[in-house]
């Protein structure tokens, strides 16, 4: 695609953090080894006042702050969870009253795992190359609920990102993009439930690591490229470790991946997840510097993006808003008490 | 029907979500929420009143840490609430966030942040509103 | 413009009274001051009834027509007003009757004030009285009514230096004064100790410096001030009304240390008098939190601004200081059911005037002020009394 793609980019990690090894000690488990073994060492969680659309606001807000897109001109709002506020009435509407694009608007709400904001990407991108939009945001957040004692407790976090997609002033260009998709039940939530479910060790290699590699190969097939010819490279990280095997399976480095790496520090953001790490790149991207970006969402399927830092990004003013670096660090631990209260794991009448 | 009402609380979204006030065309002045007419200009202001959004930058003038919070605070108690001068100059009363509760001072920066407020129980509508952080 | 007398006093016991209903609070207040004035309710032009929220408390409005009709006066269908500004709804009534009788439209009335707060969870009482707040922009973002005057506590102790202590002084001198009203709701002293220990409610006020939730009604009936002889010889004069409002927020005042709604009425009401806050002897001011009666005294002119700790804390405003204030134990210690709370400290003022106050007699009282507010000060009436 000639010159669509990113035009400016924000997110928003809440500041409380839960180590792994307090949840662990509540349920008598060796926390040490949980967090060896998962590669999180603890994780973000939001306050009582703090839900996916909080995020989604501030994430938009921190992008818009640091270029100078009239928020009247942004065409369409997709945000992508798998925890909306409500099921009915889409967060979209509360973002695009909160940053002033209403009402000329195209607003939809997205759901796919952890893969919904990188699908609203691809909307955006498609919408601007249709010249049916002079811009578009793409929010991925979530404030994902694990069930007390499951596994997933210890990953399940919360955070978002935003992504203002346009064809003036891009910043990094999006070269290709597509996507690989089945009906895989390795991990979902039926309606009405509080909590997902999942298929143990399933989750893995017909998966995850299928469902990255299939894409990420028929990205660099499209694009006409291999990992050595990237400076970064983002995978969808449900921990710490499944990334780092995905990128060795797929030929990619450490350090190609280590920028665009948080679950150690904050869990997994779920539909933030890849976005924040697409942001964490973009902190320090120089003009001229190769991303590649595979997301996967259970159920299952992957986006896969090969994109271009260009000149422009110098003149975006990053400084206007915090860096995923700086959000990482603006922490305060909580107990597991403190935790259940704000995750409404007790329930009272 | 949401026994709550929901007109009530749609209506005050532009002003609990953006801070949008308004300006007297005739003498400067700066209210929030915004003024049918200005009390002190009174029939010159009439027609003049203009929209503004403010900034969502301020100072805390004077704060309590509420202890015995209302039904929906009551997981977020202790908490801080202030009343704060905005730079512009209406004054406006919201919670503090993402600080300490004992580093809540008299003459702190702060500005201003997107929070969930309150919801109409389980199954009522959510109100999103402003919530203010320490400037950094 | 007549002058106007108060004829006759009565209330209820304040507190938690489960056996009585908010009927039978404003029958017993009314006809104890009925009584009490010498008058058989035939006299009787007009009733003014205060409550602040008997909507809330106990599912009911239109309260003028049933007060009237509880205490009555259906058949003679007697014209019933029920007046309301949050906590100030007493005082409000008193000067609405007053000013009938002062414009020659009627000659006797009768003033109640009452508050049935029990019937309800001490959840949805705390959410009532929040409504003297501003709905939209102070109870919505999480402010509680305490939080309010807690606010104005901070900035007090910030710029003048007022100190908890001095805070709690005002606790322990009402408690101490309540101890000798058989109406109070807390008949017992309180130690400085107590009081500082408290939990905190709203930082800087514990729970001992808060008012208390209550049931009660206090009744005065009125009369133009020639006529008085006809039925009493313990007459007492209203010399003055004064009233004043401010925005309803705090937020939104000039000042949140002072509430200008008190200046503003007290300024009224000294002129209309031709006195000055020199010539009060006794006070009955509005201590919803023990702030609120530091910046009283400051406000009504007895202290400069920022000295109403320093006054609590040299003892002026004790029983036996050189200007008492709340001899009745104030809303702290009687109680504050809060439609009747200004009705009542017309009640107390008039006792102390005509020497009837007991236990807590003030020696040569002879003018005293009844001050009312409403939410943090969005309301605010004065009343000057001058013994006959």
């Amino acid at each position: 695609m000639k010159g669509i793609g990113i035009v400016s980019y924000g997110s928003n990690i809440p500041r409380y953090r839960i180590k792994a090894e307090e949840i662990a000690s509540v349920w008598g488990k060796d926390g040490e080894s949980i967090s060896k073994g998962l590669g999180i060492n603890e994780k973000s969680v939001p306050s009582v006042d703090q839900d996916t659309a909080t995020i989604s606001v501030e994430a938009a807000r921190a992008a818009l702050r640091r270029c100078s897109v009239d928020p009247q001109e942004i065409g369409a709002i997709y945000v992508g969870s798998e925890s909306h506020p409500y099921a009915v009435k889409p967060t979209g509407t509360i973002v695009g009253e909160a940053i002033g694009a209403t009402p000329d608007l195209m607003v939809a709400d997205y759901e796919f795992a952890c893969k919904a904001g990188t699908a609203g990407i691809q909307s955006c991108t498609a919408l601007v190359k249709a010249d049916l939009v002079k811009y578009g945001l793409a929010i991925g957040a979530d404030t994902s609920q694990a069930a007390p004692g499951d596994a997933l407790e210890f990953s399940a976090s919360a955070g978002g990102g935003a992504f203002i997609i346009g064809r003036d002033n891009v910043i990094a260009t999006i070269n290709h993009t597509c996507s690989f998709t089945t009906d895989t039940p390795d991990f979902w939530r039926r309606a009405e439930r509080k909590y997902p479910a999942h298929g143990g060790r399933f989750t893995g290699a017909p998966a995850y690591f299928k469902h990255i590699t299939s894409c990420a190969t028929n990205i660099m097939k499209m694009a006409g490229t291999k990992p050595e010819d990237y400076d970064y490279a983002i995978f969808h990280q449900p921990n710490g470790k499944f990334p780092i095997k995905v990128a060795k399976m797929l030929g990619f480095t450490y350090d190609q991946i280590k920028q665009g790496l948080l679950a150690p520090y904050i869990g997994n953001t779920y539909s933030g997840a890849t976005m924040i790490g697409l942001a964490s790149v973009l902190d320090v991207a120089k003009p001229g510097d190769r991303v590649f970006l595979t997301s996967y969402g259970s159920g299952a399927g992957s986006d896969g993006f090969d994109i271009t830092v260009t000149d422009k990004i110098k003149d975006l003013a990053r400084e206007n808003a915090p860096t995923v670096a700086q959000m990482v660090e603006d922490k305060e631990y909580i107990d597991y008490g403190t935790y259940a209260k704000f995750t409404d794991l007790l329930y009272w009448e | 029907m949401a026994d709550g009402g929901v007109a009530r609380f749609w209506r005050e979204i532009p002003q609990r979500y953006n801070l949008i006030g308004n300006k007297c065309g005739s003498c400067g002045r700066v209210f929030f929420p915004p003024r049918e007419s200005c009390p002190y200009c009174r029939r010159k202001s009439i027609g003049k009143m203009q929209e503004l959004k403010l900034s969502g930058k301020g100072e805390i003038v004077t704060y309590t840490i509420i202890h015995a919070g209302p039904e929906n605070f009551k997981k977020q108690v202790p908490y801080p609430i202030a009343i704060i001068k905005l730079e512009e100059g209406p004054q406006l009363t919201a919670q503090i966030v993402d600080c300490d509760v004992d580093d809540v001072k008299i003459g702190m920066k702060v500005e201003s942040t997107f929070r969930r407020i309150q919801e109409d129980g389980y199954t009522g509508a959510i109100y999103y509103g402003y919530k203010f952080k320490p400037l950094k | 413009m007549r002058d106007v007398a108060v004829i006759g006093v009565g209330l209820t016991k304040f507190g938690e009274l489960w056996d009585k209903s908010f009927r039978q609070l404003t029958a017993e207040a009314g006809s104890k001051a009925i009584f009490d004035a010498g008058i058989e309710g035939k006299e009787i032009d007009a009733m003014y009834v205060g409550s602040m929220s008997s909507g809330r408390f106990v599912g009911q409005e239109h309260v003028g027509a049933l007060v009237a009709d509880a205490s009555g006066f259906s058949h003679v269908h007697i014209p019933s007003t029920r007046v309301e500004g949050a906590c100030a709804s007493g005082g409000l009534a008193v000067r609405e009757g007053y000013l009938s009788i002062a414009s020659g439209m009627n000659d006797v009335v009768v003033v109640g004030g009452v508050e049935k707060m029990n019937d309800v969870s001490g959840n949805a009482a705390t959410e009532t009285l929040a409504t003297a707040a501003d709905q939209e922009w102070e109870a919505f973002f999480g402010a509680t009514f305490p939080a309010l005057y807690a606010m104005i506590a901070t900035k007090h102790m910030h710029d003048y230096g007022t100190t908890k202590e001095q805070l709690a002084q005002v606790a322990v001198k009402n408690h101490a004064n309540g101890a000798l009203n058989p109406y109070a709701q807390y008949q017992r002293e309180i130690k400085l100790e107590t009081v500082l220990n408290a939990t905190t409610v709203a930082y800087p006020l514990g729970l001992f410096d808060c008012s208390p939730v209550t049931d009660g009604a206090a009744s005065v009936v009125l009369c133009a001030a020639d006529k008085a002889k006809e039925y009493t010889d313990k007459a007492v004069k209203i010399i003055a009304s004064g009233q004043a409002s401010d925005t309803l927020s705090l937020h939104g005042r000039r000042d949140i240390c002072t509430l200008d709604s008190t200046v503003y009425a007290a300024k009224m009401a000294y002129k209309q008098a031709n006195l000055t806050p020199k010539d009060i002897d006794l006070a009955e001011v509005h201590d919803c939190f023990t702030i609120a009666e530091i910046c009283a005294i400051e406000d009504l002119g007895f202290v400069e601004k920022g000295q109403g700790g320093k006054a609590v804390e040299n003892k002026i405003t004790t029983l036996d200081g050189s200007l008492p204030v709340n001899t009745s134990g104030g809303l702290k210690a009687k109680g504050h059911p809060v439609g009747a709370t200004g009705v009542a400290q017309i009640v107390e003022i008039a006792l102390q005037l005509r020497g009837d106050a007991e236990k807590r007699q003030v020696n040569d009282a002879r003018i005293g002020l009844a001050h009312n507010v409403g939410g943090s000060g969005a309301t605010c009436t004065v009343h000057i009394m001058e013994a006959v």
